[in-house]
């Protein structure tokens, strides 16, 4: 774990600083009049005028304290930036994943029940669909849709311009209201890849033998799929809901894009654009650093979940 | 094998759309009836007609002109980033997996880490460095590519090369390229040909995504990405130029999945058929 962790923060330091070129050279060139004098103290102060170990070691002292240095641009604490933009990712992503598993397993059990069925061909065509179809279009096709031609449902931001005014239930409503079509989105793609994984793990159970056991003595079907099998098809899915954090980080950058959400991965986005090399080297240190958190819960639960593991050798 | 992808419909099908694909990415200039880069502000967002099959862009330009030499921006990045990430993972996953020991835990290691970062953000981080063109966009996906094949190649030859034949041929004096090479690598590349095959859906995708973003091919240059990037400033005004920039996406990625499945199970002998 320790050796993950140094790991992370020595490639998140090498991508910025191993290309040529130094972070303040975009500062100077958006202002043509600073002279070579300004610039020597600016890489001063940013310590770019050492020894690129020293400047590595000096970053990862900070960093065991939180200290992620200050961004570029606005010469705030990268964490504070951090902070105020992680908590609508987060809220986002939970909020798609709980839709997410209250569809995909229904959806994957019915079709590895009756398989091969009309509803199992038609969810495996939807499947298919939802892998290939690029995120940003499915939000493109709902903004244009249920934004501007119904003009029923607010395209951009979490929040009205007069938030402030709203009472509390009013509040909650008109952030409701605008987290629709991006979590949409996100649960379109992930309802895809979740129900058949479900699928794939149920099929996979059914064959068991004690399944047929459980026929066998004459359980009612129902008993059968939702006590004998269904508890353990879901066992893998904890795995895949660990190790979906990742892609979920990713596609945070898309749709809070396109539906100008002040989250993390639009603030990575604009920091790329405005090369704020300090707010993307710890974007890149958190977001690998929440991979491996997720990972870990992942695995102490499934490890809760079957006892084969708790009990195991 | 052959024999069993071709029983397998929907290999075939995926097959068949990628070949007619690069045959459109080939011959681009001779089905394209317009040049992709010709502006005509007269025209600009016209529907589709039988002038403009799919409509004009909000520059006037032909959109099914663009789409067509757009083809061949993503087939290229899709399969020379895959390939770079090929190389890499059945290198370093061959090393690893033959000489086992530190050799070993030092690459996969590795791999674990660079696994840790979400791949868009890394990608969006090097591009932040060293600027986004389509050279760049290539080299980046592929680097950042490479860590599953790593493992699978790895797997497959911790279990081949215990094998009677790669003792007999040790003991005949064959040096260790040559048993990596000739006797461990092709015994072991079906797993990973399946990967590249949904690894080039991936790279497509995120090339789409890029330029979408503004981050990928950079305009002029036609890629699907782009051209729905400048669809989303006529959102509600015209719905072609957003409409067939992520079909013609959503067909090339599907065609490759459909191909990959197919490959799967053509390769996974327990696969009832």
């Amino acid at each position: 774990m320790i050796p993950i962790l140094i790991g992370i923060t020595i490639i998140s330091f090498a991508v910025i600083h191993l290309a040529p070129g130094k972070p303040t050279d975009l500062m100077v060139q958006l202002k043509p009049n600073v002279d070579l004098e300004a610039r020597e103290k600016l890489n001063q102060i940013y310590g770019l005028d050492k020894p690129i170990y020293v400047q590595y070691f000096n970053w990862i002292k900070k960093l065991a304290r939180l200290d992620f240095g200050r961004s570029f641009i606005d010469n705030r604490p990268v964490m504070e930036k951090i902070s105020e933009r992680l908590p609508v990712t987060i809220l986002i992503n939970v909020l798609a994943m709980a839709i997410i598993f209250l569809f995909s397993i229904p959806i994957g059990v019915k079709s590895a029940v009756r398989r091969g069925s009309v509803f199992d061909k038609t969810t495996t065509i939807f499947v298919f669909m939802g892998f290939a179809a690029p995120s940003f279009w499915i939000g493109l096709l709902l903004m244009s849709f249920f934004g501007v031609r119904l003009g029923i449902l607010p395209v951009s931001g979490i929040a009205s311009l007069d938030f402030e005014n709203f009472t509390l239930i009013h509040k909650v409503l008109d952030v409701m209201r605008h987290l629709v079509l991006p979590v949409s989105v996100i649960s379109i793609g992930g309802l895809a890849g979740i129900s058949r994984y479900m699928r794939q793990s149920m099929l996979g159970v059914i064959s068991q033998d004690y399944v047929r056991t459980a026929r066998a003595k004459g359980l009612p079907e129902k008993t059968v799929i939702y006590k004998h099998a269904l508890g353990n098809a879901l066992l893998p899915i904890i795995t895949i809901l660990g190790l979906s954090v990742p892609s979920l980080i990713s596609g945070s950058v898309i749709i809070e894009t396109i539906f100008s959400i002040p989250g993390m991965g639009r603030l990575m986005f604009e920091s790329v654009f405005t090369r704020d090399y300090n707010v993307i080297m710890a974007g890149l240190v958190v977001s690998a650093f929440l991979t491996l958190f997720g990972n870990l819960i992942a695995d102490i639960a499934y490890a809760y979940a079957d006892p084969r593991i708790r009990y195991g050798k | 094998m052959m024999k069993q992808i071709f029983r397998n419909n929907q290999a075939v099908f995926g097959a068949g759309i990628i070949l007619l694909l690069i045959l459109v990415a080939v011959f681009a200039p001779k089905i394209a009836k317009y040049d992709p880069a010709f502006i005509n502000i007269q025209s600009a967002l016209l529907g589709p007609s039988l002038e403009h099959p799919l409509g004009t862009d909000s520059l006037g330009r032909d959109l099914f002109s663009r789409m067509i030499y757009a083809s061949r921006i993503a087939l290229l990045i899709g399969f020379i980033a895959m390939g770079l990430a090929l190389g890499v993972g059945v290198i370093f996953g061959s090393l690893a997996g033959y000489f086992g020991g530190k050799t070993d835990s030092i690459i996969m290691r590795f791999a674990d880490i660079m696994l840790c970062f979400p791949r868009f953000f890394l990608i969006l981080a090097v591009i932040a460095v060293v600027g986004p063109n389509i050279f760049n966009v290539m080299v980046i996906i592929g680097l950042t590519g490479w860590m599953g094949m790593a493992r699978l190649i790895r797997a497959e030859i911790l279990s081949l090369k215990t094998r009677d034949y790669v003792s007999a041929s040790r003991a005949l004096g064959a040096s260790h390229f040559f048993i990596i090479t000739k006797h461990l690598i092709p015994n072991g590349i079906g797993p990973v040909l399946v990967s590249f095959v949904f690894g080039v859906a991936g790279a497509i995708l995120t090339e789409a995504a890029l330029s979408f973003l503004g981050l990928g091919v950079q305009p002029p240059n036609p890629s699907w990405g782009n051209i729905l990037m400048e669809g989303k400033a006529v959102l509600g005004v015209g719905w072609w130029v957003i409409i067939f920039p992520g079909l013609a996406i959503l067909i090339t990625v599907l065609a490759f999945n459909l191909l990959g499945e197919g490959l799967r199970d053509a390769l996974n002998p327990r696969v009832e058929r």
